[in-house]
């Protein structure tokens, strides 16, 4: 074995320039798969964390997930008379039997519930309305669901008192409007109603689609803005164990038929794009790991040729076939490792470069740098797709070397 | 009752009975060499000899055992290497033979020292230090004692060739098997090289059986096994 690995080791050298043509094309790819992962995971995981953190686990609704029978095609389900054009009974919306489900869920351990009613309104300030998704809560119920108290940036969440005209709004409204603290606004549902508030609170939770839309009354504002005394339409729920969110989901839903939803479905979409985001990454990546493997493939096959001779007199001394083999398997590995190690040098500094660079943007989130993932598992993961490809490319010019006639290549003489 | 056999002095190295090597895989048969018997003792320097084409590179080979023959028998040290598996004749080939051809094939990448000891290594019998002793050892017969760092490259022909002799004889082989090895040396080279194999036999009792065109070397050697068209036509098997 080592007289096999020495050799290979010659071999290695025996082609400087086109060896280290293949050794960059393996650094390449181990150093971009461990840089452009700790890029993309950094940012889904800091996005995950993000919502996790800011928004409750699970959100019943007052919804359902099947558009309700209406009565009157109930009536008679085996009629042969088909009715057409039903027009749906206007129903109050709300969740009904919210009080029960909230009973019911607070002997539950484990987790945290707020009752909430959502509706739109308008922001009427200098002369400019401004839309906001409204959600009516109650404070010393909502601090424990979500992450509103800790991301104020000026203000007290107890402002939201029941009788002050207090509401709390997002950065983004406040920058847009002009509104700050102590403003006196005038909010305006659809309903007609308008209410004198006064801006008691602004938060910043980095989400952009919160910071920019969002506003919190007290829930009784909401539901006088909205005109549906004591309606709640979500009851939004934190959990202990986040990884618990769809099954108790599920749980809810077939209990009490609202449609209820975990952090996870909420922001389905969200992880569409991350499966899309990732599969074009990590095909990109891979397609240079596979060039990579080209690269020794041909580098092996050229040793092979050129060294027809040393084949052939190994063979006549009694080398066998499995010792050619394992020569030229070698003299891959040996490229597939080295570029390896250099890779990982290439992506440990790549992730350096990009933990210094500093920007400020908004995108899906707000972000002043770059969120990255130092997990030493891509740098397994690349040097093991590294390796295995290394062996594969190798693998073939070694198997038609370790074939080679000792007797066609003698004949041939010099 | 006279009739005692005398009792067998010596056992032949390799011998070959009736072998017969036919090429099929071309477009027609050919028949590289046919119905060879002959037979080498130890302390023998056997020359194969025969115009262009006869069959003799054909024929070391196949007692090398790095081709197999169509037909026939071929013995060596007592074994019937055409029932051996292959494995078991890679090892008959490290163990017994030595290989020179008249191209030096010398590792270009490795020094003097390490070419010859590459069946060593393989063979896996002796330590570092001992295979390099031996190496050393081998040099110093070839006159090359201090040319064991250098590369093939920085040899010259006749020097190369004593160092692919050296990488033969390095596992000790029963069997010494040269095909023109000084088929590019001058005459005072090749009068070394023939030398050597004398030495060879004369004090260690191998055998060496060298294919040749120089036909006043031949006549120097102990026997001379002719060949024409693939058939032995004088010498395959020792006279009393
Ligand atoms: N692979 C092959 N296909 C067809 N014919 C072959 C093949 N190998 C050898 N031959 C033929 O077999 C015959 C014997 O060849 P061989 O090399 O044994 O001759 P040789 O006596 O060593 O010749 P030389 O003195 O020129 O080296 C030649 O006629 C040669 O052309
Ligand atoms: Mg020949």
């Amino acid at each position: 074995m080592r007289t096999q690995f020495a050799i290979a080791r010659a071999y290695v050298t025996s082609r400087p320039r086109q060896t280290l043509v293949s050794v960059l094309g393996v650094m390449m790819g181990v150093g971009f798969y461990v840089g452009i992962s700790a890029l993309m995971q950094g940012f889904q995981e800091d996005f995950v964390r993000r919502i996790v953190d800011i928004s409750p686990h699970v959100i019943i609704r007052d919804e359902f997930r099947l558009a309700p029978i209406q009565p009157v095609a109930d009536r008679n389900p085996a009629s042969t008379v088909e009715i057409r054009g039903v027009k749906p009974r206007d129903e109050p919306r709300g969740i009904r039997s919210a009080d029960a489900i909230l009973e019911a869920l607070a002997r539950e351990p484990g987790m945290a519930i707020a009752p909430t009613l959502l509706g739109q309104a308008f922001l009427r300030y200098g002369g400019k309305d401004t839309a906001v998704n409204l959600l009516g809560v109650e404070p010393e119920k909502e601090r424990r669901v979500s992450s509103l108290e800790r991301d104020l940036i000026d203000g007290k969440l107890d402002d939201l008192a029941e009788n002050a005209n207090g509401i709390i709004v997002g950065i983004g409204i406040a920058k847009k409007t002009g509104l700050v603290r102590g403003s006196n606004v005038s909010v305006v549902s659809g309903y007609g109603v308008t209410l004198q508030m006064k801006v008691v609170g602004i938060f910043e939770t980095g989400i952009v689609s919160l910071d920019d839309a969002q506003a919190y009354v007290h829930l009784k504002k909401n539901q006088v803005l909205q005109r549906r005394t004591d309606v709640v339409n979500q009851i939004r729920i934190r959990l202990t164990d986040i990884d618990r969110a769809d099954e108790v989901a599920r749980t809810i839903e077939a209990r009490h038929a609202y449609k209820t939803e975990s952090w996870r479905e909420s922001n389905q979409n969200i992880f569409g794009i991350f499966v899309i985001q990732n599969g074009i990454m990590y095909s990109t990546v891979g397609a240079i790991l596979v060039v990579s493997g080209f690269g020794i493939y041909n580098i092996v096959s050229t040793v092979v040729n050129e060294k027809r001779h040393d084949v052939a007199i190994l063979k006549s001394i009694g080398f066998s076939e499995t010792d050619i083999r394992r020569i030229f398997l070698m003299q891959g590995l040996i490229v597939g490792i080295i570029g390896t190690a250099l890779g990982w040098l290439l992506g440990f500094l790549l992730i350096q470069l990009l933990a210094s660079i500093r920007f400020d943007i908004q995108g899906m989130i707000r972000t002043q740098g770059f969120v990255l993932n130092r997990s030493i598992l891509s740098y397994a993961v690349a040097g093991g797709i590294a390796i295995a490809v290394s062996a594969l490319a190798a693998y073939l010019p070694a198997r038609k070397a370790a074939a080679l006639n000792p007797v066609d290549v003698i004949r041939g003489g010099a | 009752m006279d009739g005692h056999m005398p009792p067998r002095v010596r056992e032949p190295i390799v011998s070959l009975d009736g072998v017969t090597r036919i090429l099929t895989d071309g477009p027609a048969p050919v028949t590289l060499v046919a119905d060879i018997a002959m037979e080498v003792f130890p302390g023998e320097v056997v020359a194969v000899t025969g115009p262009s084409g006869s069959g003799k590179s054909s024929l070391i080979y196949l007692i090398g055992l790095l081709d197999e023959p169509t037909r026939g028998r071929i013995v060596l040290d007592g074994r019937d290497a055409t029932r051996a598996s292959r494995s078991e004749r890679e090892i008959m080939r490290l163990e017994k033979i030595g290989f020179v051809f008249q191209f030096h094939f010398l590792l270009p990448e490795f020094s003097a020292t390490d070419n010859i000891m590459l069946p060593m290594r393989k063979l896996g019998r002796l330590g570092e230090m001992a295979m390099r002793a031996r190496a050393a050892e081998l040099l110093g017969q070839f006159g090359l004692g201090a040319a064991g760092h250098k590369r093939p490259h920085q040899l010259s022909g006749g020097e190369r060739q004593r160092v692919a002799i050296a990488r033969a004889l390095a596992n000790d082989p029963l069997l010494v098997i040269a095909d023109e090895p000084t088929g590019n040396l001058d005459s005072r080279n090749s009068a070394i090289v023939f030398d050597m194999f004398r030495r060879l036999t004369r004090e260690q009792g191998k055998a060496v059986i060298v294919v040749t065109h120089d036909l006043d070397l031949a006549r120097t050697v102990d026997r001379q096994i002719r060949l024409v068209d693939g058939r032995v036509v004088d010498g395959g098997l020792a006279t009393a």
